[in-house]
């Protein structure tokens, strides 16, 4: 077939990135465009969409789309249909590109190859860099690429995108002038083969397709099913019958038989291009550290080190940059309250916006630290063990091994765990695994967590051992709640066939630092912008809800009173006082809604402003001299506790509401979600609290 | 000589071919296109330490599938 000369590229050529998932994608990305990354979504789906500039060797300026990443180019997961309606032209916010560049896995070339075939299909221009040779060499294969190129008809830059080793040669073939879209060099069995040539030959003579795809067009009729073939012209009809009446014959489907053509070419050019230094079966690296990793004892004790390593990192390491933060944002505060005249302004300015972006920044190394651990563990391939080990724990209740760190990651923060649930393929799975996250008990909880324990008690300090059991208590209740309902939701509104679980176990390999980094601010960058953004505008809000109405009064309580929050909790009162709660709790739990930690600083406005003097009493102290009307006290170890549960189970965080609509893309869910948590932990304090009372605590 | 067997039923360590899918089985085009192909060599590599799931070796790379799945693998055992 003559390959027709393309029309000169565009300015800048745009560039998309396909490959395997794991097989170095994202790293060749990060090597071309550095930090000059724009990420961001598709829009109406949740899939990250991620481009980058950068530049030729001369100079000319190129654009680059990284896809996500695909086993294959017929769609199973929302990741996949994108990276195939891109490459195909088929989204009007993307549009084709006008070359491919597909990365392979040189330690794994057949199934990578696989793909390569249905890239090639496609017609356009495509370099394929032959990624991790590294990886390869130590598996004792010896790959030559200058075969590989002739064999497939494309460049082929070998490459170690790790050690950024042949990104320039990568850069060079890409700002070549000229390149050819490929020509097909796999071939269908015979009878097949030429039923489908004349399908492609109608298509472009009679249907006017567009020559350099219409191969992969004649394949798509031919796996359609025969009911539901667009065409209606005669001619493809009479080969399509040809074709199914030969598949009849081998009892294939077309499917089995295109795939299977593709895979024998795979095969073969594998075998006339890769020499082996060492039997095929020869124990490799992640072979032995497979053995220790999935180990019935070892791996648990390697399992729960890596674990907690994270979390001792999370609740300690990051305490101290926290603090930073903390401070930094108290002193910004004082400035600004020393240098405006008092008044709306400066309190907007100090108890609004920097008291409210403050209370998001002040996670930020929290999350830090926890996407830096979770692109360790996804960077050396022990993710994949994570969730190879855990699958079984997880599937009893309906979920998936990949469930587990979206999870896990929920206990620092529900929205980079909720973000994290992408890389669950099935709908299902992750959207269960979206509606249960928030259970987990986040950080944010931690502070409030911290005081409610501390006024559970009479004495000053609360016994280490006593807070250390509670607060463990706390996350159990949470994590089993998230088990539970994720079981009910499985059982009913989430039926259905449970999905394949199919996860590649890649190899274990040394981390690239930048490339960790990299994604550890990228994934940070959008907590910022999400969270900070919403938690900015209700903080506003909030300040707003306490500050007006003017009720006249020096004294700051006198003010809570009066305004619409003052006002909001008195109104919700009689709806909580079953639980509990008198209206003080009710400004609180109202607060929480911005970050579940604006309890405490809520509570201690409702509090330490009733002292007149100006000493600052302990809060706790103050909470504990709180009495209802009739004399009792509100504090009671019962209503300590009944707080406690609903912290544990309700859903008062509008980021979390804000990422799983974004998630999700509707607000069916967010509010489902809002719905059955609020009232699950309604119905739980108020059994808890009324039984209690009965029982005459 | 050979046997079919289901993939699930082997022992660990041992090689087979893969014979085919169960007919009801709806994810065999998915495994198809992963390289589980008539005639493919595979090893049963290992099962995870609870029991389930488990992990195969197939075209020089390794993949973790459900028992409930490996059972609606059928592969070929050559029989001594």
């Amino acid at each position: 077939m003559a390959t027709p000369v393309p029309p000169p590229p565009r300015d800048p050529i745009t560039f998309a990135l396909v490959g395997n998932p794991n097989c170095g994608k994202t790293t060749v990305f990060n090597c071309l465009t550095g930090m000059r990354q724009k990420v961001g979504n598709y829009p109406g789906v949740t899939v990250e969409k991620k481009t980058g500039q950068f530049f030729s060797l001369h100079g000319e300026p190129m654009q680059l789309t990284d896809l996500p990443g695909a086993y294959s180019l017929t769609p199973r997961s929302p990741d996949e249909a994108i990276t195939r309606d891109v490459l195909l032209g088929r989204r009007s916010d993307t549009p084709r590109p006008d070359r491919v560049v597909c990365v392979i896995d040189a330690s794994n070339l057949e199934r990578n190859l696989f793909l390569v075939t249905q890239v090639l299909d496609l017609g356009l221009p495509t370099i394929v860099v032959l990624n991790m040779t590294d990886l390869a060499r130590e598996k004792g294969l010896v790959i030559d690429s200058e075969a590989l190129a002739l064999e497939l008809g494309v460049p082929v830059i070998p490459c170690q995108a790790h050690q950024k080793i042949g990104i320039t040669e990568l850069r060079q073939a890409m700002g070549r002038q000229t390149l050819s879209p490929p020509d097909r060099k796999w071939r269908l069995p015979e009878g097949l083969e030429s039923a489908v040539l004349r399908i492609q030959a109608c298509l472009i003579n009679e249907h006017k397709v567009d020559p350099s795809a219409s191969f992969a067009s004649a394949l798509n009729l031919l796996s359609e099913s025969p009911e539901k073939r667009s065409s209606s012209c005669p001619k493809c009809n009479s080969f399509l019958n040809t074709a199914d009446t030969l598949l009849k014959e081998e009892e294939r489907s077309s499917h089995e038989a295109i795939v299977g053509a593709r895979y024998d070419f795979a095969q073969a050019v594998c075998e006339r291009i890769i020499q082996r230094s060492r039997p095929e079966d020869a124990l490799d690296l992640s072979d032995r550290l497979d053995a220790v990793f999935t180990h019935p004892v070892w791996g648990w004790v390697a399992f729960f080190s890596a674990m907690g390593l994270m979390f001792f990192s999370i609740f300690t390491l990051a305490t101290y940059p926290m603090e930073w933060v903390d401070q930094m944002f108290g002193l910004l505060s004082s400035w600004v309250s020393a240098t405006l005249p008092k008044g709306d302004l400066t309190d907007l300015l100090t108890d609004g916006v920097i008291a409210g972006v403050g209370g998001v920044l002040v996670f930020l190394p929290q999350i830090l630290i926890l996407f830096f651990f979770i692109g360790m563990l996804e960077d050396t391939g022990y993710m994949a063990r994570a969730a190879f080990i855990m699958d079984r724990v997880m599937s009893r209740v309906g979920l998936h091994g990949k469930s587990f760190i979206p999870l896990l990651s929920s206990y620092a923060c529900a929205i980079p765990g909720i973000m994290a649930t992408r890389t669950i393929e099935n709908p299902k799975d992750r959207l269960v695994t979206i509606l249960v996250a928030p259970l987990m008990s986040c950080s944010a909880r931690l502070p409030v967590y911290a005081l409610l324990i501390a006024a559970l008690f009479p004495s000053e300090t609360v016994p280490a051992l006593a807070k250390a059991g509670i607060m463990m208590g706390l996350y159990a209740i949470g994590t089993m709640g998230a088990f539970g309902f994720a079981a009910l939701f499985r059982k009913t509104i989430m039926r259905g066939e449970s999905s394949l679980f199919m996860m590649e176990l890649p190899p274990y390999r040394l981390p690239s630092l930048r490339a960790v980094i990299i994604q550890m601010f990228n994934r940070s960058k959008l907590f910022v912008r999400r969270a900070g953004t919403v938690i900015l505008g209700l903080s506003i809000l909030l300040w707003f809800l306490t500050a007006y109405p003017k009720s006249g009064s020096e004294s700051a309580s006198v003010q809570l009173e009066t305004s619409y929050a003052g006002r909001a909790g008195k109104l919700i009162e009689p709806l909580i006082k079953p639980l509990g709660f008198d209206w003080k709790i009710g400004i609180g739990l109202i607060g929480s809604f911005a970050a579940r930690e604006v309890f405490v600083s809520t509570m201690s406005i409702v509090y330490n402003v009733e002292d007149d003097q100006d000493t600052v009493v302990p809060l706790r102290q103050n909470m504990l001299k709180e009495k209802w009307p009739d004399g009792r006290m509100v504090y009671t170890p019962l209503t300590c506790v009944s707080l406690l549960l609903f912290y544990v189970i309700a859903l008062q965080c509008v980021s979390t509401i804000a990422v799983v609509r974004r998630e999700t893309n509707s607000w069916k869910w967010p509010l489902f979600q809002l719905g059955y948590l609020t009232a699950t932990a309604y119905l739980v304090s108020w059994a808890v609290f009324q039984s209690g009372h009965a029982l005459g605590y | 000589m050979s046997a079919t067997q289901k993939l699930s039923e082997l022992k660990i360590g041992a090689e087979a071919r893969i014979h085919g899918f169960a007919p009801e089985f709806r994810e065999a085009g998915r495994l198809r296109e992963m390289g589980l192909l008539p005639g493919t060599k595979v090893q049963l590599v290992r099962w995870a330490p609870l029991g389930d799931p488990l992990e195969i070796k197939i075209r020089g790379y390794h993949l973790s599938l459900r028992k409930h799945e490996a059972d609606s693998i059928e592969v070929l055992v050559p029989t001594a």
